[in-house]
């Protein structure tokens, strides 16, 4: 691995940040450089939402982006934005539950979660981002599976510490 | 010694880096896009014994502070671009009166109220000073949240040995953004009773004195013109002192470099990307990175190869700022252009490639 460069991108309060918050955290404990860079102002709220994390061996230098080696669009104003911007050879992660087109390019390796399905089955919609961060780790192993469960450890403390097993059957797709 | 690393928003580590570079003191406003270092301060400045003071505005935090480091109190302020512009009065007491403070611009898009996103248009804001008169602040302008940490952290003991405020200038998107840190260890802070043996001209009260009754006075006013000049020197003296002391910067790939860009800040990175563009051209770029904008690194342009460069492109988030200091650097050596965006916008790396091989090509 070098570098890999992401966009999560949805509606404010479909968890995009903490996606990239938890892979930026996943690549610290990899011992990896890492940014993050959330778009920031009056769009959080209820308008779109997204951020970029870069992982890399290396100092990042930008942690701005122009194109990505993994997008992960949750609504369908942030495919149409990102989905350009993802290199030939990459991939996106869509929510096709919700997401009324099906990807324009066949350049890419478009990955379609259905998001709602998959929440109904675990009997809780609000994992939705972990049923999707998942995906993305598990399919391109930006970084690893055991690290962002190190990574739960964390973020899930005290009383939310009862969320984990949850999180943990919602990443993996159980 | 330090701790391992943390992952942390930019603004949240601003405010841990003061903490424990001994600031016990912040009086701020909210303002985007800064408002977690105020809001990190309510919260942890009271554990660590210090005090916060939302104030009513933007004056009234200046002035507590001046009032705060006159009594010999370690203080820190922080800011956005509109609130540092309201507080440009007081820098100029403050630098008159040699005040210590550690003050911070997390800089956003102007002129006027402006908008949210980052900006770099306050470069001649706090290099040329907003305030009256004869002084000078010296501002650094970190490019990456742990280079903020270090310089927040020495930037405590900066302001006090310099009696003068020290600016850490960054822009919104290094206070928004999150990178893995790693945290310096908490500075030793005197106790109150021990400031007026430290800080021996401080107006801490007599009673921790030892019997010294000779009268501390801190101000700014001066009537008499012979005193006012003698003061002014002095103070210029001390600035002389500070342009060769405080002189910092980096410089990459500069031998055999067709072209230059300097850059400071967040900006910087997009820079040293895009010296990585222009290589993948067959373009050969190198970069300086002022660290200090005032002082400006004079000598770093020294170090170009003048056999070999043929343009400097200063690249910043305004219509042209420090490209003024870049062209009094290069005094006539070589041409100066800019690249540049504003109001908010950031280039990518690969605009400002684009930028950097227009502008070779224009001079063929």
């Amino acid at each position: 691995m070098s570098t890999y460069k992401m966009f999560f991108a949805g509606s404010g309060g479909q968890g995009v940040l903490l996606m990239g918050q938890i892979i930026t955290y996943a690549a610290m404990l990899e011992g990896k450089e890492a940014t993050f860079l959330p778009s920031y102002g009056p769009e959080m709220r209820g308008g779109t939402a997204n951020c970029t994390v870069v992982v890399s061996d290396k100092p990042v230098s930008s942690p701005l982006i122009y194109e990505a080696d993994i997008a992960v669009v949750m609504n369908r104003p942030s495919m149409d934005k990102f989905e350009p911007m993802v290199k030939k050879g990459g991939f996106m992660f869509y929510n096709e539950s919700i997401i009324d087109r099906k990807p324009a390019r066949d350049d890419i390796k478009s990955v379609a979660v259905d998001l709602a399905a998959r929440c109904a089955a675990l009997g809780n919609d609000k994992v939705a981002n972990m049923v999707m961060l998942g995906e993305v780790v598990r399919g391109t192993g930006v970084v690893q599976v055991e690290t962002v469960f190190k990574v739960f450890e964390k973020v899930f403390s005290g009383r939310k510490a009862a969320l984990i097993p949850l999180n943990k059957q919602a990443f993996l797709g159980e | 010694m330090t701790t391992d690393k943390v992952l942390m928003k930019g603004n949240e580590a601003f405010a841990e880096a003061a903490i424990r570079g001994g600031a016990r003191m912040y009086f701020g406003y909210p303002i985007t896009p800064q408002s977690e270092v105020p809001e990190y301060m309510s919260r942890e400045l009271p554990k660590h014994g210090g005090y916060f003071v939302q104030a009513e505005s933007e004056l009234g935090a200046i002035n507590m502070a001046y009032g705060a480091g006159a009594a010999g109190g370690t203080v820190f302020i922080s800011s956005s671009s509109p609130g540092i512009a309201l507080m440009q009065e007081g820098m100029s007491f403050l630098c008159s009166a040699e005040v210590p403070l550690l003050a911070m611009n997390v800089s956003r898009g102007g002129p006027g109220i402006g908008g949210i996103q980052p900006g770099q248009a306050d470069y001649y804001q706090v290099t040329r000073g907003g305030g009256n008169g004869d002084y000078r602040i010296p501002v650094f302008a970190p490019s990456s949240i742990q280079e903020a940490v270090d310089l927040l952290y020495e930037g405590t003991e900066l302001a006090q040995q310099w009696r003068n405020p020290i600016m850490i200038l960054a822009d919104g998107m290094i206070g928004q953004m999150m990178e893995p840190v790693r945290l310096p260890e908490f500075k030793p802070v005197p106790k109150p009773n021990e400031i007026a043996g430290i800080r021996d001209w401080a107006c801490t009260g007599y009673n921790d004195r030892g019997g010294d009754h000779n009268r501390r006075v801190v101000k700014s006013l001066r009537m008499k013109p012979e005193d006012l000049e003698a003061h002014v020197e002095k103070l210029f003296e001390k600035y002389a002192r500070a342009e060769k002391e405080l002189c910092r910067y980096e410089t990459e790939n500069l031998k055999g470099a067709e072209v230059v860009l300097v850059a400071f800040g967040t900006t910087a990175r997009i820079c040293r990307e895009a010296c990585e563009v222009l290589a993948e051209q067959g373009i050969k770029a190198g970069l300086i990175r002022p660290i200090s904008l005032w002082p400006f690194p004079n000598k770093a342009f020294d170090e170009i190869d003048f056999g070999a460069t043929k343009a400097v492109v200063s690249v910043e988030l305004s219509m042209g700022q420090m490209i003024t200091d870049v062209k009094l650097a290069l005094n006539g050596r070589l041409p100066a252009f800019l690249a540049h965006r504003t109001g908010g916008m950031v280039p990518t790396s690969l605009e400002v490639a684009a930028r950097a091989k227009a502008v070779l090509e224009g001079l063929k």
